[in-house]
């Protein structure tokens, strides 16, 4: 490296500005270019005299996955130079700055923490849906846009799922922050998408309760002892939070990732989902196992050496998709409702881990005020919402696997294209209505999802 | 610049026609071909004028130590391969022969150097199996990215800013980036007779432009090629070892 970051240096045009940080492995300062006007940040490595090997190396894993990501949870870079003149990569500025100074205000209310956990999760699970781990998450790394999108940012740790990984031979010692690092990573695994979920749910404890699941640990000794040491409670530690979202934030901190959530998408459905996330002891438990159950996971897990990994992030992905049916509850459409209902059933033989959500669209006026009962008082959403599990019970799934929920819109295609978008859904499963004056004039909803829809989607019909 | 990379095609018609297929779907600018054109199978006349008309297009064609074989050179070889290679010695004419014996050991171009074997020394045709037999190749040039072959199993390495090597684990149809704070070194993998138990051709596409590299594999009338060298009266194993790629 010849060149080191100062003020008023120029670099393939970009001029530095300020300083805006100074980080353990790296600077980041303004920079403009007369190219790009948007407001922009370098970040230079801090490579120490000789040879560096972890920043080097973060370095070029960063320059490696950064270019390859896209959308609005990551930042776009611009550019980026190679250490014969001074390392950097140039990305745009976010906004909103960092989420650590809303950490540092946890505990915060619930309904805040509902909020930006759904944001949060949303981020990762893009991520992952470009096949990266992230492997470093921690308030830190997620910044946040104006518009109020979560962006991650700092991939010196990360894992790309498809390209070669330039750390797994480089440390021999754990990577991570210590608070949210998964057991996994702890026993030196690197392709395991749920140890970002582990993360994730150590976030979710923090902002909940205002305290670390398992304190701030200094040494590799300190980590270990998630293994086999469960936290305290949230509930124990403030008594309001839901038990639902207890369930939640617990079961991403199951130690074995077999028993985790799967995926960031799953998680995300629970949290949009409260009234129908399936409540476990987890959700009741208001302190810490024993000391025997504690000493007995601490005989077996002393010994363990690994956790077994899934085969790829896209096989882990596709192991247990969501799958969306909207079904239609009226007298003509009772056929291609029973139709629908032995489609589902002959899916779940070949996803036998999917999830099922099953929707029905109550129909709103685009002007106007809606009627939300009907001519005897009942309530319309209710009344629907009754019908609709009668019709799901014949799937025959266990209730967490099973969501049901009554979407209302003036567009029913649109309502169903926003459910599966949100709900980062992996399948949409619909019947087409017959030839009928309405479809002429009104157009096909089984058409338009298939046409707008982000994944994919079955169209059945009765012959 | 899109360079498509074969080596090693090993008298094989069938592989060598069904890459050079793929390869005119790829868009390239340039072939390279990196030795060992004919020896093992059954039609090396073909390969030899196949191989001596891209060169006329442009191509670039390095020697491999069955070229120089074949061309008359002593070289030592394994009793299977010295019986393949005075079969293919017979079957030549001196125009092809001349073809072979013509060919450059290495040749460099914008930073890319192109090799049959280990660059260090490549008339001695060392084997690059591991990241530490890369070593030698990475001191041996300044270039940026080394291609061999002779070594009919694919293998990736870098040497980092430290002078570190380490073979990088890839999968085969993806672009995989070569960072520029590293130099690289490919073994791009055989054409006509694969050994890493996948019964396709390989090669590799390289784009200079983007920095990065894809191994790819093709497939091919194994069972033609095979049938080719139990007709020829080659040994029976260099048949079979084509049916399962190893």
């Amino acid at each position: 490296m010849q060149l080191r970051p100062h003020t008023g240096l120029k670099i393939d045009g970009f001029p530095l500005g300020e300083k805006l940080h100074t980080g353990g492995f790296a600077t980041i300062w303004d920079v403009t270019h007369p190219d790009h006007d948007l407001p922009m940040v370098m970040k230079v490595p801090t490579i120490l005299d000789g040879y560096d090997g972890p920043t080097i190396v973060g370095f070029e894993v960063e320059q490696m996955i950064m270019p390859r990501l896209s959308g609005p949870h990551v930042p776009r870079v611009l550019g980026s130079g190679g250490f014969e003149v001074m390392p950097y990569i140039v990305v745009e500025k976010i906004d909103g700055g960092s989420f650590l100074q809303v950490f540092q205000k946890a505990p915060l209310p619930l309904s805040d923490v509902i909020e930006i956990a759904a944001r949060m999760v949303h981020a990762v699970a893009d991520l992952h849906r470009q096949h990266v781990i992230h492997l470093d998450l921690k308030p830190e790394n997620f910044l946040q846009r104006k518009t109020g999108e979560m962006v991650l940012v700092d991939y010196g740790l990360s894992r790309h799922d498809l390209l070669p990984d330039l750390l797994a031979e480089e440390f021999k010692i754990p990577m991570g922050t210590f608070p949210y690092i998964a057991p996994e990573q702890y026993l030196r695994c690197r392709d395991d998408p749920r140890s970002d979920l582990f993360a994730l749910g150590a976030m979710l404890y923090v902002l909940a309760t205002g305290k670390m699941p398992w304190g701030t640990p200094e040494t590799l000794r300190g980590v270990r002892k998630r293994l086999w040491r469960d936290p305290v409670p949230p509930r124990a530690i403030r008594p309001e939070i839901p038990e639902w979202l207890q369930e939640i934030i617990l079961r991403a901190l199951v130690v074995d990732p077999m028993r985790r959530y799967q995926t960031a998408a799953q998680m995300a459905f629970d949290l949009g989902h409260p009234q129908q996330v399936k409540l476990t002891d987890r959700a009741h438990k208001m302190k810490q196992d024993g000391w025997l159950q504690v000493f007995d996971r601490w005989r077996v897990m002393r010994k363990l050496r690994k956790f077994e990994a899934p085969k790829s992030m896209a096989a882990q992905m596709a192991a247990v998709p969501v799958i969306v049916t909207a079904v239609d509850l009226s007298p003509e459409g009772e056929r291609l409702a029973d139709a629908l209902r032995n489609a589902i059933k002959r899916m779940l033989v070949t996803e036998p881990e999917a999830r099922i959500a099953c929707v029905n669209i109550l129909k709103t006026a685009r002007i106007g005020i809606d009627q939300t009962t009907d001519d005897q008082g009942n309530n319309l959403h209710v009344a629907r919402l009754v019908a609709l599990k009668a019709w799901a019970e014949a799937i025959d799934l266990p209730d967490h696997r099973l969501t049901c929920a009554v979407l209302e819109g003036p567009d029913p295609g649109q309502a169903i294209i926003d459910y599966a978008t949100t709900n980062k859904v992996d399948h949409i499963l619909m019947g087409a209505r017959g030839h009928s004056t309405t479809r002429r004039y009104l157009g096909s909803v089984s058409a338009q999802v298939v046409a707008e829809a982000h994944c994919s989607v079955t169209v059945i019909r009765v012959q | 610049m899109r360079i498509a990379v074969l080596t090693d095609i090993h008298g094989n018609r069938e592989a060598f026609a069904a890459v050079l297929a793929d390869v005119a779907g790829h868009g390239v600018d340039r072939v390279a071909l990196l030795g060992d054109i004919v020896g093992y199978g059954g039609d090396p006349e073909w390969c030899c004028d196949r191989a001596a008309r891209l060169v006329a297009e442009g191509a670039l064609c390095i020697r491999g130590n069955h070229d120089n074989a074949a061309a008359g050179a002593p070289e030592a070889m394994s009793a299977l391969a010295r019986a393949a290679i005075e079969w293919t010695k017979d079957r030549l004419d001196s125009g092809q022969r001349a073809f072979l014996a013509g060919l450059p050991l290495s040749h460099e171009e914008e930073q890319v150097l192109f090799v049959h074997a280990s660059a260090n020394d490549p008339g001695a045709w060392s084997y690059v199996t591991s990241d530490t037999r890369a070593a030698p190749s990475f001191r041996a040039t300044k270039a940026r990215l080394i291609l061999c072959g002779h070594v009919h199993v694919p293998l990736l390495a870098s040497c980092d800013v430290g002078g570190v090597v380490r073979a990088q684990v890839f999968r085969p149809g993806l672009a995989i980036p070569l960072l520029p704070s590293r130099r690289w070194l490919a073994v791009v993998g055989s054409v006509g007779q694969p050994r890493d138990g996948v019964a396709q051709a390989a090669w590799a596409l390289v784009d200079t432009g983007k920095g990065e590299i894809t191994f790819r594999r093709t497939s091919y009338d194994v069972a033609g090629a095979a049938s080719r060298i139990r007709a020829a009266g080659l040994p029976e194993m260099l048949a079979t070892r084509l049916l399962t790629g190893t």
